[in-house]
C-alpha cells in the first residue's frame, strides 16, 4: 500500500491537493483538500447590502456571474423585491452565456487533454482527419490543409525546446484510447475554443461592461438601460465613432444585433464542434467499465426562471435523485442544507460535527493541518479548507450530470431534451454514473442552454419594442424603507453545479452571510460520520497504471470541473 | 533550435500567424502604451527580433479572474499569447503536468533562464499562520513567490489582489494577505491593479519590455503611467454630461437611458487612476460606465474599503484638475486609509471654514454651501498621522431627514440659459459632503509632506453650477488662508 500525493492538480479552478492510497495499483482511499482560504463571507459582514453582489462575484473569476446574481437575489428575497421581466431575461442571458462557454471552453482547455493524446496527433494524416471531422458535423474548418497547418503548428511547439504548457505531458500513456486523427481533430478544436470563448464573451462586455466581473447587476434588477427613443435611435450621449467602430450600446439595435449574432456563434460551436467531439470520445471510451460511479446521490437546486411568478418554472429543474434510482425525483428545499466542519479547518465553537444550516452558519477559520512546508496530510483528522455540506445528512454530487438525471427522472415529463441528446450519444443509462457521464452531460447541457439564449433575447427585444423599458425595481433602493432585520436566500446553478447564498441584513448592513458552492459539495471532505465527498468517493476503485503519470485519477477529478476557489470562498 | 537566433516573428510566421496581424498588434499596443504613432515601427522591429520570453505565472489567493481576463485577449489572441509570443512554461490553469512534475518545471525555468524570464503573479499572498492559508505542493505561497521572482528579469503583479492584498485583505481580513510588493523588492516589480486586470495593459507592458529592454515608467506604487497616469474622470465619455449637470438620479431613469453621468449613483471615476475609458475591454467594446454601471474604483489601493459603499458618493480630496496624477496627489491621498482619514478631516475642516465663509457670504451662497457639508467628527485639522480603523465609510446617497429639513429649495446662483428640466429635481439626491477643488490647472505643492492638496468645501455640481473659476475662488478656503485677514 502506497500513498500518492498530487499537489497542485493543474487545470482545475483554484488550489487542489489530492492524496490517495494505492493498493495493488488501485485507489482504495482518497482525500481531496483545498489549500487556499480567503474568507469572503466574513468580509461581507458590515457592508451595505446593496453592494453584496460585487463582493460575492469575486468568489470566482469564471462563474462570478452566478454568484453575483445569487447574491442580488438573496437580498431581493430578504426585502421582498420582485425584479422586472427584462431584468430576469438579461440575467438569464448573461448567466446562460457563461454556462455555455464555461462548459465548452472548459472542456477543451481543462479536460480534453485527459482524453486526447497530443503527441499522437502529430502522427495523424490530415486527410483522414478531415474525413473524420466531416463525418461528424458540417463545421466549416475541416479541410485537410487546415488540419495540416494545425499539425505543423503543434509539432513546431511540442518538439521545440520551449513547449510551453505542453511540457511533461503523459504522451503515449496506455489510458489514451483515441486514434491519431481523432486526437488531431480535438487538438484543432482546442485552439479554436480559445478564440471562440473570447468572441462570445463580448456578450458579457456589451451587457456588463467587462468580463470577467461584469458590473451592471443591481439589487432590484439590472443597471443596463434601454436606449432613449428606442433601439433604432442612437443614444444622445453616444459618439458616432463608437457606432462605427463596433462599440454600440448594448440595447441599441446594433447592440442587440451583435448579441444575436454571437448567440448564433455560440450555438453553432456547441452543436457542431463540442457535442460531436464528446460523442466521439464517449464511443471510444465507453467499452471500459465505469469505475468512478461515486456517491450515487445527485442534487440540483435548479435555475433559469422562465417566468416571473413566485415559484417559476426552471429551465434546469430542481430536485434530487437518490441511490442512482431514476424512477423518481425527490423534493429539494433550502432547509435541507447543512454543513459540518468535522474534518475541515474551521470551528463552530460547539460540536463541529453537527450539521449547521447556512442561514445561521458562521465561518471561523482554524487551521489544524501540518505546519508548512509539509509532505503529507496523513494523520491529520482535519485536512481541508472546504466545509462538508450534506442534504438531510446525505453527501451529494452536483453539476450537469445531476441536472440531467433530475430532468430524466422527473415524473410525467415528456422525454427531456437533455435526455434525448444523451440517448443519441448511445450511452446506456447505467453508464451515465461515471466520468464519461459527467463529460457527456456537460456537453449536451451546453447545447441545451445555448438553444434558449435566442428565445430569451427575442423576448427582451419584444418587450423593448412594446415599450416595456423597466430594467429594475428601485422602489426599495432607499435603505430608509428597509425593515430593521431581514433574512433571505437564493438557490442557483453555476456551470459546475448547485450554488446557495444566505444573508441576514440588519439596519441595511450585512449581519451574516453564508455561501455553499457547487464544489463545496463535490470537493467536500468527510463528514462527522466519516462519509466521503463526491470526488473522494468517485476515486475509489480507480486503477492507476503508472503512479508517476496518474492520468486516470486526474481524468476523474477533472470530469467534475471542480473549482476549489469557489468551494472555500 | 536556439531561441535567441530565431526571433519572434519568424517563429510566429512558422506557426501560421500572419505578418499583417503581427503588425496590427504592434500598432495597437503602441496606442495602448500612449506612445506617438511613429513608435509603432520600432515596436514591430524590436518584437519581431525578440526571443520568446519564458513566463512563470503564479496564481495565488484570489479568484483567478486575471487569468480569465487573459483568456479574453483579442490581439494577440489567447492562443498566440500563450503559445506563440511567450513561452508560458508554468501556469496551473493550462499546463499538462500536475504535482511534483509541475513544480519541477519552475526549477527548470529558473535554472535555464536565469534573469531571463517573466514572473507574473495574480492573487494575494497570505502571511498569517506560517502561510497555511495558501500552500501549493505543501509550500507556503509566499516562499514560492519569493523564489520565483528572485530569478526573474522582472515581476508583473496583475490584479488588485497581487497589488495590495485585494479582497482577502479587505477590512484587515483574517489571513494576513499582502500584495507582491511586500514579498518582492520594488526595483523590478510592475503592478497592474484592477479587478480584474485589463489584459491589454499586461500585453502592452510585456511589449514595452521587448521593445525597450526596460519596464515602462511607473508611479510610486509601481503602476505604469501609460495605464494609470490619469483619472478616469478626465477620459470619460460621459464627462460632458457631468459638466452640463446632467446626472442619472435613479437607476433606469431618463438620464440613465440617455447615458448621463453616473456621479450621483456613486461613480468613483473622479477618484480613480486607470485607462478603462480609452482602452476599454474586449477590443474597445465597452467598460462599466459605458454599460451603465458606476465605476467602483478598482485600481485604487484598498478599494474594497476606500471606495465603498459603491453606490454612494464619498468625500474625496482629489481635485477636479485635468493633469493630476497619483504621485502629485500624494501618498496619503492614494492610500485607502488615508482617504478615509482625510475625508473625515475634510468634513470638519470644511465646517470650520464654512463658518468664516458664511460670515461674509450672501444668503444664497450660504444656502448653496449648506448643502455641501455633513455632520461628523469635530477635529479641526486633517490628521493623516493617526489612521482610523479601516472600515466602510458610512454614506447615504440621500440626505437624512434632518439635513433635508435644513436644506433650502434650489436657489440658483446664476440662472443659466438652458436648464434641462429633467435635472431640476434637487437637492434630495445631492449627497451631503464636500469635494475638494483647487483652481483648475493648479498643481499641488509637491514639497509639502502633509497632504499636498488643501481640502476645501465646494458645492456639488448642480444644473446651474457652471463652475467658473470665480465661483471657486469665492469659496476656496485655501485662498482664504493665504489672503490677509482683511477679507
Amino acid at each position: 500500500m502506497t500513498r500518492l500525493v498530487i499537489d497542485p492538480v493543474s487545470r482545475v479552478g483554484g488550489n487542489l491537493r489530492v492524496e490517495v492510497e494505492l493498493t495493488a495499483g488501485t485507489v482504495t482511499d482518497a482525500w481531496t483538500s483545498a489549500t487556499m482560504y480567503r474568507g469572503i463571507e466574513r468580509t461581507l459582514v458590515g457592508r451595505d447590502a446593496r453592494d453584496a453582489w460585487l463582493y460575492a462575484q469575486r468568489v470566482c473569476g469564471t462563474c462570478g456571474i452566478t454568484h453575483a446574481i445569487a447574491s442580488a437575489r438573496a437580498v431581493e428575497n430578504a426585502l421582498g423585491i420582485a425584479i422586472p421581466r427584462n431584468a430576469r431575461l438579461l440575467r438569464n442571458l448573461m448567466a446562460g452565456t457563461q454556462l455555455v462557454v464555461d462548459h465548452a471552453a472548459g472542456f477543451y482547455l481543462s479536460q480534453s487533454l485527459d482524453w486526447v493524446d497530443l503527441a499522437s496527433a502529430l502522427d495523424a494524416d490530415p486527410a483522414s482527419t478531415s474525413t473524420l471531422a466531416r463525418s461528424l458535423s458540417d463545421w466549416p474548418s475541416s479541410s485537410p490543409s487546415y488540419f495540416g497547418s494545425v499539425q505543423q503548428r503543434l509539432a513546431t511547439l511540442v518538439r521545440s525546446d520551449q513547449p510551453g504548457p505542453f511540457a511533461h505531458a503523459s504522451w503515449g500513456h496506455p489510458a489514451y484510447a483515441l486514434p491519431p486523427d481523432a486526437n488531431l481533430m480535438v487538438a484543432a478544436h482546442y485552439l479554436e475554443a480559445l478564440d471562440w470563448r473570447r468572441r462570445i464573451m463580448r456578450i458579457q462586455v456589451l451587457l456588463g461592461g467587462k468580463s470577467p466581473h461584469p458590473q451592471t447587476f443591481l439589487v432590484g434588477g439590472m443597471a443596463v438601460a434601454a436606449a432613449w427613443g428606442g433601439p433604432m435611435r442612437p443614444s444622445p450621449g453616444e459618439h458616432q465613432w463608437d457606432l462605427e467602430t463596433a462599440s454600440p450600446a448594448a440595447l441599441s439595435a446594433n447592440g442587440l444585433s451583435d448579441i444575436s449574432g454571437l448567440i448564433d456563434e455560440a450555438r453553432a460551436f456547441a452543436e457542431q464542434v463540442y457535442v460531436p467531439d464528446v460523442t466521439m470520445i464517449v464511443k471510444a471510451y465507453a467499452g471500459r467499465s465505469p469505475i468512478d460511479a461515486g456517491i450515487g446521490h445527485y442534487l440540483s437546486f435548479g435555475d433559469f426562471a422562465e417566468d416571473d411568478s413566485e415559484r417559476p418554472t426552471l429551465l434546469l429543474p430542481r430536485g434530487r435523485v437518490m441511490g442512482n434510482d431514476l424512477s423518481g425525483v425527490v423534493a429539494v428545499s433550502e432547509t435541507g442544507v447543512g454543513e459540518s466542519v468535522d474534518h475541515s479547518w474551521y470551528t463552530t465553537g460547539a460540536d463541529d460535527g453537527t450539521l449547521v444550516a447556512p442561514g445561521v452558519g458562521r465561518t471561523e477559520p482554524r487551521y489544524a493541518g501540518p505546519r508548512p512546508p509539509f509532505d503529507t496530510l496523513e494523520g491529520f483528522d482535519r485536512y481541508s479548507w472546504v466545509k462538508a455540506p450534506r442534504y438531510e445528512d446525505d453527501p451529494m454530487e452536483v453539476g450537469p450530470l445531476a441536472r440531467l438525471l433530475v430532468a430524466v427522472a422527473s415524473p410525467g415529463a415528456t422525454p427531456h431534451a437533455l435526455a434525448r441528446a444523451v440517448s443519441q450519444v448511445g450511452l446506456e443509462p447505467e453508464a451515465l454514473f461515471s466520468s464519461l457521464g459527467r463529460t457527456v452531460a456537460r456537453a449536451t447541457e451546453s447545447l441545451f442552454v445555448a438553444n434558449r439564449l435566442g428565445p430569451w433575447l427575442t423576448n427582451l427585444k419584444d418587450d423593448l419594442a412594446a415599450g416595456d423599458l423597466a430594467m429594475a425595481d428601485i422602489s426599495m433602493w432607499d435603505v430608509a424603507s428597509w425593515p430593521a432585520e431581514a433574512r433571505g436566500f437564493a438557490l442557483a446553478e453555476s456551470a459546475r453545479g448547485a450554488v446557495g447564498h444566505w444573508v441576514t441584513i440588519r439596519n441595511h448592513r450585512i449581519a451574516s452571510y453564508q455561501i455553499v458552492d457547487a464544489t463545496t459539495w463535490n470537493g467536500s471532505p468527510r463528514d462527522a460520520r466519516g462519509r466521503r465527498g463526491a470526488i473522494e468517493q468517485a476515486l475509489i476503485g480507480t486503477p492507476v497504471v503508472d503512479p508517476d503519470r496518474p492520468i486516470e485519477i486526474l481524468r476523474t477529478i477533472r470530469s467534475f470541473d471542480p473549482c476549489l476557489t469557489c468551494a472555500v470562498h | 533550435m536556439d531561441r535567441l537566433d530565431e526571433g519572434l516573428l519568424a517563429g510566429l510566421m512558422a506557426r501560421g500567424v500572419s505578418r499583417r496581424s503581427f503588425l496590427k498588434l504592434c500598432v495597437t499596443m503602441t496606442g495602448v502604451l500612449a506612445l506617438p504613432a511613429a513608435y509603432a515601427p520600432r515596436v514591430a522591429a524590436a518584437v519581431a527580433a525578440a526571443p520568446r520570453m519564458p513566463v512563470i505565472w503564479l496564481r495565488g489567493q484570489g479568484c483567478g479572474g486575471d487569468t480569465e481576463a487573459l483568456l479574453r485577449g483579442a490581439n494577440p489572441t489567447t492562443a498566440e499569447l500563450l503559445l506563440d509570443l511567450l513561452s508560458v512554461d508554468y501556469h496551473d490553469a493550462f499546463m499538462m503536468s500536475s504535482g511534483t512534475a509541475a513544480v519541477a518545471t519552475q526549477a527548470e525555468v529558473r535554472a535555464r533562464y536565469p534573469n531571463g524570464y517573466f514572473a507574473i503573479v495574480e492573487g494575494a499572498i497570505p502571511t498569517a499562520e506560517d502561510g497555511a492559508f495558501l500552500t501549493i505542493g505543501g509550500r507556503p505561497f509566499g516562499d514560492i513567490v519569493r523564489e520565483v521572482c528572485a530569478g526573474a528579469v522582472g515581476t508583473i503583479a496583475v490584479g488588485s489582489c497581487a497589488f495590495d492584498g485585494g479582497l482577502a485583505s479587505a477590512n484587515g481580513g483574517s489571513t494576513g494577505a499582502v500584495g507582491v510588493g511586500r514579498i518582492v523588492s520594488d526595483a523590478r516589480l510592475v503592478t497592474l491593479p484592477g479587478c480584474p486586470v485589463n489584459a491589454e495593459n499586461l500585453t502592452a507592458t510585456i511589449l514595452h519590455y521587448l521593445t525597450f529592454q526596460a519596464m515602462p515608467a511607473t508611479d510610486g506604487r509601481g503602476r505604469p503611467l501609460f495605464a494609470y497616469g490619469g483619472l478616469i474622470h478626465n477620459q470619460c465619455g460621459r464627462r460632458s454630461h457631468f459638466e452640463f449637470g446632467e446626472f442619472v438620479q435613479a437607476w433606469g431613469d431618463e438620464g440613465a437611458q440617455k447615458g448621463w453621468c453616473l456621479y450621483k449613483m456613486g461613480c468613483k471615476g473622479p477618484e480613480t487612476f486607470a485607462n478603462c475609458p480609452t482602452v476599454r475591454y474586449a477590443s474597445g467594446t465597452s467598460w462599466p460606465v459605458k454599460a451603465g454601471a458606476a465605476c467602483i474604483g478598482c485600481t485604487t489601493p484598498g478599494f474594497w474599503d476606500a471606495m465603498s459603499p459603491f453606490s454612494g458618493r464619498l468625500p474625496s480630496p482629489i481635485p477636479f484638475a485635468p493633469d493630476v496624477s497619483a504621485d502629485q496627489v500624494g501618498q496619503v491621498l492614494v492610500g485607502g486609509v488615508g482617504v478615509l482619514v482625510a475625508a473625515h478631516g475634510t468634513a470638519s475642516f470644511a465646517r470650520s471654514k464654512l463658518a468664516r465663509i458664511r460670515a461674509r457670504s450672501s444668503p444664497a451662497e450660504t444656502a448653496r454651501l449648506s448643502v455641501a457639508v455633513p455632520a461628523g467628527p469635530t477635529a479641526t485639522e486633517p490628521s493623516p498621522a493617526a489612521p482610523e480603523a479601516a472600515g466602510p465609510v458610512e454614506s447615504t446617497p440621500t440626505a437624512t431627514a434632518a439635513e433635508r429639513a435644513a436644506e433650502p429649495s434650489v436657489v440658483p446662483a446664476e440662472p443659466s440659459a438652458a436648464e434641462p428640466t429633467a435635472t431640476a429635481v434637487e437637492p434630495s439626491v445631492v449627497p451631503a459632503e464636500p469635494v475638494a477643488a483647487t483652481q483648475p490647472g493648479e498643481p499641488a505643492e509637491a514639497a509639502d509632506p502633509v497632504p499636498t492638496v488643501e481640502p476645501s468645501p465646494t458645492v456639488e455640481p448642480s444644473p446651474t453650477d457652471d463652475r467658473t473659476p470665480t465661483d471657486d475662488a469665492a469659496v476656496d478656503p485655501a485662498a482664504d488662508t493665504t489672503a490677509t485677514d482683511g477679507r
